[in-house]
């Protein structure tokens, strides 16, 4: 999972002098917005106008025409040719007929689920027991960054070859406390379970490192009275820690979703989807449609990605709403 | 007495639980220096007891074409995604543009974009175009990746350069350009190298952009090199693994070189301050 950060560019600095500038709200700015010269507005469209001419050549049209493949009828020669014939929404037809669909659409929702689950729990307990002073603390959590900046194609193959039937070194560790070896890519009630495996290996040092640095803004002074108070460790954590998370852990949840929902090299260099599509998502249905096969089928493939990015847009809002309302508080 | 010996169990709970969470990259150390003879022994050997640098021979002889090629893409991703994102990072923080919340809103949109979603618009696009299997078409594809992150970044830093230093710039009679280059610029080294590193390392490790829009082509990425050593039912895994080994150099020199650089780039904003 390819995790990147987001952050609402602050439209000005309001406690700059400290350092830490807060988002203002878009409105905010009116006040001052007569004080603004126009010369000084021409100048700052001219710096933003590459970035400007960027978003809508290579976000807002490769978009478009994804848009246009998913409505039309497209075969090879057409795709050349470009005369391929307006058939509605005939694609998102086929494509909600089709068998692959309802499995298509379980494994997307169970592996975001799992993935997510496991990914946050591993990465709190470790944020929370790495936030603790010891010896090489800081230079250990470091090294629990390494999964996360491996390029996926590297990770996904050391996986593949960990988890091989016959010579992989899980199966070797299974045998020697005595549990048979489980073919974990080529079986398919298996498959699903390892590229999620593989996929939580990836997503928890982001987790760990964001819900660290959310630790750190609780004061310690919450935990000397809880203790002075007789509350044990256990406690300390569902009283304090957990409760003063929530913000972190909601923007971290949030983010996860999204790039969870779009999680595609894992999967496809590890099983393909497959066997039988077994470990297929919305992701690697749409790829497979689109370029997986000697017949690429475009527009059904446009048509899956379309609806992954609905639903990719739709927790992506909420993140950002829930961010907005976080930044304001 | 007591309480330094509780620091000691934590420290060693804590390699503990580091080798367990990177038993798969010794793994992968592991196997790529692994004979062909042992490499379907059972059990597998823990150490490289009889190690061979064969696997890296086979990198020397096979893939250096392919690193060459991502090193190139590398290199022009971070010209162009720097190009891009630090001019238009100064307008946000410093110029308030008319509209500026409305841009930055859509690049946060941007990047939710699920990249195979982007993949298939570039396939058509670059069909037409005749931009298939081309170094420049793979640079560009691959700096959407970043350009959304970098303007952030740059956005986030320098609405912390003192406005007042601009405001005596231009009093000096600098015109913009000239305050962007000179001042801005040279006092935002640490946001240029933030993002210069994150946006080599997901070009570096671009799998879906490659697979998509330079499969076949004459220059290929190593992520492909990777990806047809596996595809092709290769068997020599140590070759694999070594190439997945000299693939992830790049991810292992930023963590030892700029590691405050890659806290920074993940927490930025993830957390409010």
């Amino acid at each position: 999972m390819m995790n990147r950060t987001t952050h609402p560019p602050d439209r000005r600095p309001v406690r700059d002098r400290n350092g830490a500038a807060t988002a203002a709200p878009p409105p905010a700015a009116t006040a001052s917005r007569s004080r603004r010269p126009s010369s000084q507005q021409w100048a700052a469209w001219a710096f933003l106008a590459p970035v400007t001419l960027y978003l809508g050549l290579f976000y807002a049209y490769p978009l478009y025409r994804n848009l246009d493949l998913s409505l039309r009828n497209y075969t090879v020669r057409s795709f050349v040719q470009g005369d391929a014939p307006f058939t509605g929404l005939a694609n998102y037809r086929t494509v909600l007929d089709d068998p692959t669909f309802g499995p298509a659409l379980t494994h997307t929702v169970v592996f975001t689920a799992v993935c997510l689950f496991f990914q946050y729990a591993i990465g709190l307990a470790l944020a929370v027991f790495f936030n603790q002073h010891f010896r090489l603390s800081a230079t250990l959590r470091a090294l629990f960054l390494v999964p996360w900046l491996l390029p996926l194609i590297v990770s996904a193959s050391s996986w593949s070859w960990m988890l091989n039937s016959d010579s992989g070194i899980v199966n070797a560790l299974l045998s020697t406390v005595g549990i048979d070896p489980v073919h974990w890519l080529t079986s398919p009630s298996w498959s699903l379970t390892s590229v999620i495996i593989a996929n939580i290996w990836i997503g928890v040092p982001f987790n760990l490192v964001v819900l660290h640095s959310g630790l750190q803004s609780i004061p310690s002074s919450l935990y000397e009275a809880a203790a002075l108070d007789g509350a044990g460790a256990w406690r300390r954590f569902w009283s304090i820690t957990f409760p003063l998370l929530r913000p972190v852990s909601a923007i971290t949840l949030l983010l996860g979703l999204v790039y969870t929902l779009k999680v595609f090299d894992i999967i496809w260099i590890m099983t393909k989807g497959g066997p039988a599509d077994s470990s297929t998502t919305f992701a690697t249905w749409s790829y497979r449609l689109g370029f997986g096969n000697l017949l690429p089928a475009f527009g059904p493939g446009a048509a899956v990605g379309n609806l992954l990015v609905v639903a990719a847009l739709v927790f992506g809002l909420v993140y950002l709403r829930v961010q907005r309302k976080q930044a304001l508080s | 007495m007591n309480r330094r010996n509780r620091t000691w169990w934590k420290t060693a709970t804590g390699l503990l639980l580091t080798a367990i969470m990177l038993f798969p990259v010794y793994w992968m150390l592991n196997v790529s220096f692994t004979r062909d003879q042992d490499m379907r022994k059972s059990p597998p050997d823990l150490f490289p007891v009889r190690g061979t640098l064969d696997g890296y021979r086979a990198v020397l002889d096979q893939q250096l074409p392919y690193l060459a090629t991502s090193l190139v893409i590398g290199l022009g991703t971070v010209v162009l995604t720097v190009a891009l994102a630090a001019p238009a990072g100064y307008a946000l923080a410093k110029l308030r543009p008319r509209g500026g919340g409305v841009l930055s809103f859509l690049l946060l949109v941007a990047q939710m974009i699920p990249g195979i979603i982007m993949a298939m618009g570039f396939y058509a696009i670059y069909l037409s175009l005749g931009l298939l299997q081309s170094v420049p078409g793979l640079i560009v594809a691959d700096s959407t990746l970043a350009v959304p992150f970098a303007v952030l970044i740059f956005t986030a830093f320098m609405t912390g350069i003192p406005s007042e230093l601009i405001q005596a710039a231009q009093m000096d009679g600098a015109t913009a350009l000239r305050t962007f280059w000179s001042v801005v610029l040279p006092m935002s080294r640490n946001a240029v190298v933030t993002v210069s590193l994150f946006t080599f390392l997901w070009s570096w490790s671009d799998f879906v952009f490659a697979s998509t829009l330079a499969n076949g082509g004459t220059h290929e990425p190593i992520t492909l090199g990777i990806y047809h050593y596996i595809g092709n039912n290769n068997q020599e895994w140590n070759a694999i693994m070594a190439t997945a080994v000299v693939a992830s150099l790049p991810a292992a020199v930023i963590l030892v070189l700029a590691q405050r650089y890659v806290a920074a780039g993940v927490t930025a904003g993830a957390v409010k301050d």
